[in-house]
This record gives C-alpha cells, structure tokens and sequence, in this order.
C-alpha cells in the first residue's frame, strides 16, 4: 500500500464499514448514496486516525466464519438454558464469581471475547485485569467452575487467538 | 409505516407471526426473571434474552416481512443487531462494576474485590444489619 493510500485510508476496514453502513441505511446502491458514502467513510477513517487505535489484523477468516457460527449455537442454546432457569418453578440458580486466566493480550481478541461473553445469557464480563491476565466473569449457573473455564479457555479463547494472533 | 398486503403468501404470514411470537415470549422470559431471581448479579442476566435471540427473531420476522411485500431485499435491520451486540457489554460491565463497589464498600464478603482497587485493599466492616440497603 503507497503511502498516499495509507494517508487517505489509514483504517480500509472501517472505512469500508462505513461505507456499507451508509448504504444499508439508506437501503440504496445509486452512484450518489456510493459517492456520498464514500466521503463518509473517509472521512470517519481519518477522524478516526487521531484516536490512535492499536493496528489489528484478521489473520484467518475462514476461522472466524467458523467462530461466527459456534457463538450463534451457543447464544441459541444458552438462551434456552437461562430460560429454564426462569422458568423452572421453585429453582434457585447457584450463581457466583469466576476468574479465568487468558493469555490473550490482543485487544479486539479481548473486544470480540467481551462481546461474546456477554452475548451468550448466563455469563457477564466484569472485569479484565490486564497486569495480571485475569478475566473476572459473573456466572448464573456455576454449578461447575470447571466446565465454564473449559469453555472460556478452549472453545473460545483458543480459536480467538489463532485469529488474530 | 405498516402495510397489509393482500397477496402475502400464508407461509410468510406463518412464519413471521411465529418468529415474531417467539423473540416477545423470549424478552417476556427475561423481564420475568428480572423480576423472580434474588440478587442484582443475577439479575443482570435474563434480560440479555431479550437482547440476543429475543431481538435477533423480531429482526428476522421483520427482514423477511418487509422483504416479500416490498419485493426486494431489506436488510438494514441487521445493523440494530450489529449495534445491540457491540453495545451491551459496555453498558453490563459498567453496571456490575457499580454494584460491586457498592457491595465491596458495605462489606459485603462474597464480592471479590471491585475494578480499580489494589487487592490487598482492606476491605470495610460491615454495616450494622438494620443500615443494610435492600436490594
């Protein structure tokens, strides 16, 4: 990438974003909503420039095609866990506090796990102490601490890191 | 800005009744169990029902409404997803932060020790039983 490019579009994938998320509300493809949207989202790439946002790279898409979907069954299927919960007369769940170390570092890895965590009832990001690499998680259902940390840890701490690391 | 189409195929008006049906019993779901569970930490998860699979059916049905009787594709409804999903977390943490402190500085001993505070921090005494805020 020159670096007239690089100037103009320090953030292609924001920009690009932008620009879809221009035309999707306007719900138009004409040349003057692509121009229009265009200018958008140059522009809010270089506004975006003085933030100063760490440089992130996907380094595997299929992988995170692949993560896309495992979140969706699990968002599925803890909903209809939480559900029960609600629902099950008399059932008091054993809720309570769980820390999880992480080894990633990077931030929309970090970002992206947030999300997810949250994204999926029944868990609650608290708090991530990066000095000491701790994820403080609040859980509805920690009948098993073990079973929640596997899941953290290995379905999807483990391919978050071979996406972006 | 409702429109009733008199050609609408019985299968879309089946499957966005139910799809629609579905993601408002799910957010009923969790208004209830805001409602019925007994502690603010577990209070802060029913709700996010409403949020993921509850908004992502009324998303769909309306997708899939709006794109038969208009005859073409609609799919901004996917940036609502989009920003729901993005912005929750935000709005989650800060309120478990807030309920943490809260807890941490009336001593209550079963919260860890809140965001933003040195773990060996002393933690408060407890208040007298009758000052305890209910919560």
């Amino acid at each position: 990438m020159s670096a007239i490019t690089r100037r103009v579009l320090p953030y292609p994938l924001l920009s690009v974003f932008l620009l879809i998320m221009w035309l999707l509300l306007n719900q138009s493809l004409s040349p003057g909503h692509l121009i229009l949207g265009s200018i958008i989202g140059v522009a809010g790439g270089l506004a975006t420039s003085s933030l100063q946002i760490p440089s992130g790279r996907v380094r595997n898409l299929h992988l995170l095609v692949q993560f896309a979907f495992i979140v969706l069954y699990d968002i599925i299927r803890s909903n209809i866990a939480v559900s029960r919960i609600v629902l099950t007369p008399g059932r008091v769940a054993k809720s309570g506090f769980l820390t999880v170390k992480l080894d990633i570092r990077n931030e929309y890895a970090l970002a992206i796990l947030a999300c997810v965590v949250t994204s999926t009832p029944g868990t609650v990001w608290v708090n991530f102490d990066s000095a000491k690499g701790e994820l403080l998680l609040h859980v509805l259902d920690l009948v098993d601490e073990d079973e929640w940390t596997d899941l953290i840890k290995n379905r999807y701490e483990r391919l978050l890191k071979e996406i972006f690391e | 800005m409702m429109e009733v189409s008199p050609t609408l195929p019985a299968w879309v008006a089946i499957v966005t009744s139910i799809l629609v049906l579905l993601g408002a019993a799910l957010t009923l779901i969790g208004t209830i169990g805001l409602v019925r569970l007994n502690n603010f930490y577990s209070r802060v998860h029913p709700p996010t029902l409403g949020t993921t699979l509850g908004i992502g059916c009324v998303l769909l049905a309306s997708m899939l409404y709006f794109s038969v009787v208009k005859q073409r594709l609609v799919v901004h409804e996917v940036l609502i997803a989009i920003f729901v999903t993005i912005t929750t977390p935000v709005t989650l943490m800060l309120l478990v932060s807030a309920a943490l402190r809260r807890d941490w500085a009336i001593g209550d001993p079963s919260v860890p020790v809140p965001p933003g505070l040195p773990e060996e921090a002393e933690r408060p005494e407890p208040l007298p039983e009758s000052d305890q805020p209910t919560s």
